[in-house]
């Protein structure tokens, strides 16, 4: 019954997505307040009947409903509650709509907090964000009902993938898609905005909340897959450039190349037409990469739905969308026309080519993915893009992305010059620099990956420091201490996000060059050297868990004959799925961890045991941690926060700062 | 050959799911090895859906793994152990497709779209540096009208 009513809902939900297309963009158009007001309620109650609808799967889900098609595939009674919870979304149709559930909840807010826009675009937003909702709808209920019920229900279910049996990846798709979707916001915003016909400074403070928002939840989501990877996969990897994780990572490139083009818009006035067709072109990103999981056409790990009529849904919704929103960027962006005027050395200008090496970089990525694609349709050649490609293609961009970084984001907007920007940075400079070197001279004989990451990173980290005090302008240290706890807090949103990218790049760069592997067979008993550790194995046993078979060894990870930490590597199987996982046992440390993997048993005695030294690991966590804290940061900032609506007199009391 | 590999390959292979690099397979020369572990990163397992034949558990990498080393013993250089893998199984199991024929496209693209983007941006900051300063007084009438409104409220 609950899931009958879960299916009519999403029927209805459809019915009021259409609704609220139609009326708002109707009423804005003729002028008709009572029109254009219903954009609001419709809003809301299409994201209460989505709610609705994924709270009945979600029982379904909980109560082991095996009636349910979607159940049957996906769960099994002995599974642990969170992974029946989080097997909602393990799957095609219930990861779809959780997507339409973060869509109208998005739509919803933009009702909830937009009570300070112009009543039309108001309206225009609200009516984009419909569509997307109806599209979006009309797919799950066309190509993938959840709410499929069995003639004759089986008496248990298949069980959910074993890999996606993990807390890490419980979380990892409703951050990535509240991202994936947020970016929905600012094509709204766009479309809205090239159909009223005016961008201004307002607009840009309009739009970048709900940017940064969406670029702060695929900061985490993509981290979050990330780690996940680094522990689960069994060998430390913690990024493969795979289709799928590509397709996360354009939409972050052109999220994090939209927050900085809408400040410009925001404070001077210029970059408009630019900054909207990012705000497109990232939410086609999201599309994309929709298109490329749910599709399955470029086949990766993830890819556990292929159905070329569902890829071809999701092609026609990018075509309409893309096609519609630049046919009219093409008609409209003329009129938008720049007013700043600033010199070549300027903030402004650091912004452009801070957006020119993101939106290359984004695009480096893209080509590379659809590349085995396009050479298979145009020569017939079967060919692969894979991580050396990026490493040699991307890394530069993010280079030169982190040198340019701590003078861009340090010079005055207008007019500035190069000699005066630097002047707060050379010691800095000379101090990375040092650094890099010292650490070039103590590690003999290896390639200068790391070194230069190392002084790359701590460039960044103290220009971000520099960039900060400097905002305290003169006066005693105290005084400026103090006023350093009084900064905006997009200041230090700002120096915590750039200091984070800082991080994240030293840390990945220290994995490549720095980790250690050792591979052998050890006896029950055996202590074996590993760089500059002991590691003994003490047992092997077969261990039963809720449901799985784990071979779980014991083993003890030494220095200088002190015991550090026992770890328990695993080796599970999944009886239902019939499918072996690894769970690699890690100590985890400040500058490093030591990740123990247990193979197998060999034929004439001992086990295979893997040990890998992996430096600087955690740093790529704590760096995108960063960045994510530092956009919250800037989301908090007063200036900007969403919630502008709810103080509405006096946000409007005192306009453009 | 290749049907010496094979029954190389199934006499060594346990029945259980092996677990990439097996420690049997490791050459005893350290540098040899490192070389054998740097180009199974750059070769793609056939079967596997985006993985290296360093990272895969599938029998067919592990074959790859035992060729690549085979040929390292046997005094090739890195490139020609990559030419006798792509001979035999195509060009789908290099991961860092050759720059060369219709791939330049795809290696240069980056490069060009960044210097077009970079003289794109030259041309606008140019026109932004010498652009008329607006005056405070330049808004538009709608403008007026929702200053006005707002100041009102």
């Amino acid at each position: 019954m609950i899931v009958e009513l879960g299916h009519f809902a999403l029927v209805l939900a459809l019915a009021v997505a259409v609704l609220q297309t139609v009326v708002p963009l109707v009423g804005a158009h003729k002028r008709w307040a009572t029109w254009m007001a219903v954009g609001e309620p419709a809003a809301v109650v299409q994201f209460l009947l989505v709610s609705f609808s994924f709270a009945a799967l979600t029982y379904a889900f909980v109560t082991s409903d095996f009636s349910l098609s979607l159940v049957v595939m996906n769960s099994h009674t002995d599974k642990p509650m969170i992974y029946k919870i989080s097997g909602v979304w393990g799957n095609h149709e219930g990861s779809l709509l959780l997507w339409v559930l973060i869509l109208a909840l998005f739509g919803a807010c933009a009702s909830w907090f937009g009570g300070n826009l112009p009543p039309t675009l108001r309206a225009r937003v609200l009516a984009v964000q419909g569509s997307i909702g109806v599209a979006f709808l009309a797919f799950l209920l066309l190509t993938s009902n959840p709410f499929l019920r069995l003639a004759e229900p089986p008496l248990n279910g298949r069980d959910l993938n074993p890999l996606l049996q993990d807390p890490g990846l419980a979380l990892h798709p409703p951050f990535l898609y509240l991202g994936y979707v947020g970016l929905s916001m600012a094509f709204s915003f766009a479309v809205a905005a090239l159909i009223e016909g005016r961008v201004d400074a307002a607009w840009g403070r309009w739009v970048r909340p709900w940017t940064l928002a969406a670029w702060v939840f695929l900061t985490i989501g993509i981290a979050l897959g990330s780690w996940w990877a680094y522990y689960e996969l069994g060998w430390g990897g913690f990024w493969f450039w795979d289709p799928v994780e590509n397709a996360s990572f354009m939409p972050w490139l052109i999220a994090a190349a939209l927050l900085h083009s809408a400040i410009v818009v925001e404070k001077r006035e210029a970059l408009k037409s630019w900054t909207i067709l990012l705000a497109i072109v990232a939410f086609g990103f999201s599309l994309i990469g929709t298109f490329i999981v749910r599709s399955g056409v470029i086949t990766s790990v993830h890819a556990f739905a292929n159905d070329p009529e569902r890829g071809i849904f999701i092609l026609l919704i990018l075509a309409f969308f893309m096609g519609g929103a630049l046919t009219l960027y093409a008609a409209r962006a003329k009129a938008m026309e720049a007013k700043g005027v600033f010199g070549i050395v300027s903030r402004e200008s650091a912004l452009v080519v801070n957006n020119i090496l993101l939106a290359v970089a984004c695009f480096v990525v893209f080509i590379g993915t659809i590349w085995p694609l396009v050479a298979e349709l145009l020569w017939d050649r079967k060919l692969s893009v894979g991580a050396p490609f990026f490493n040699a293609a991307f890394s530069p961009f993010m280079v030169a992305l982190a040198m340019l970084m701590p003078f861009g984001a340090l010079i005055p907007w207008k007019r500035a010059q190069i000699g005066r920007g630097m002047a707060p940075l050379w010691p800095v400079l000379a101090l990375s620099v040092a650094f890099g070197a010292l650490i070039f001279a103590m590690q003999t004989g290896r390639s200068a990956v790391g070194p230069v990451a190392a002084a790359l990173g701590l460039w960044v980290v103290l220009g971000a420091g520099v960039d900060l005090w400097s905002r305290t302008g003169r006066g005693t240290i105290g005084n400026r201490l103090s006023r350093l706890t009084r900064l905006p807090r997009a200041d230090w949103g700002k120096a915590t996000a750039h200091s984070g990218m800082g991080i994240t790049l030293f840390a990945a760069a220290a994995m490549h060059a720095w980790q250690a592997e050792d591979i052998r067979v050890a006896q029950i008993g055996e202590t074996f050297a590993f760089h500059g550790y002991e590691v003994t194995l003490n047992a092997v046993e077969e261990v039963e868990g809720p449901n799985y078979i784990s071979t779980m060894a014991t083993m003890t990870l030494a220095a200088n004959g002190r015991e550090i930490a026992v770890l328990q590597p695993e080796k599970r199987v999944y009886p239902v799925q019939a499918m072996p996982t690894t769970e690699a046992a890690i100590d985890y440390g400040f500058t490093r961890d030591v990740y123990l993997v247990i193979g197998d048993e060999q034929e004439n005695g001992g086990w295979a045991v893997r040990s890998y030294f992996k430096p600087f690991a955690n740093w790529l966590w704590i760096g995108s941690g960063l960045m994510a804290l530092g956009g919250l940061f800037s989301l908090s900032d007063r200036r900007y926060r969403i919630a502008a609506g709810a103080t509405r007199t006096r946000a409007m009391a005192q306009p453009a700062e | 050959m290749r049907a010496l590999i094979l029954s190389l390959a199934l006499a060594l292979t346990p029945l259980a799911p092996a677990l990439a690099v097996q420690p049997d397979e490791v050459l005893p020369d350290p540098a040899l090895e490192a070389r054998a572990r740097e180009l199974s990163k750059v070769l793609r397992c056939p079967v596997c859906q985006a993985e290296n034949i360093d990272e895969s558990n599938a029998e067919l990498s592990r074959d790859l793994r035992l060729l690549v080393r085979e040929r390292l013993v046997e005094g090739d250089s890195d490139q020609e152990v990559l030419d006798f893998v792509v001979a035999r199984y195509g060009e789908y199991v290099l991961f860092k497709p050759d720059a060369s024929g219709t791939n330049l496209i795809l290696w240069l693209a980056g490069p060009a779209m960044l210097l077009l983007g970079l003289g794109a941006a030259a041309v606008y900051l140019r026109g932004r540096k010498s652009a008329p300063e607006p005056t405070v007084a330049g808004l538009s009438e709608d403008e007026r009208k929702r200053l006005a409104e707002i100041l009102k409220e």
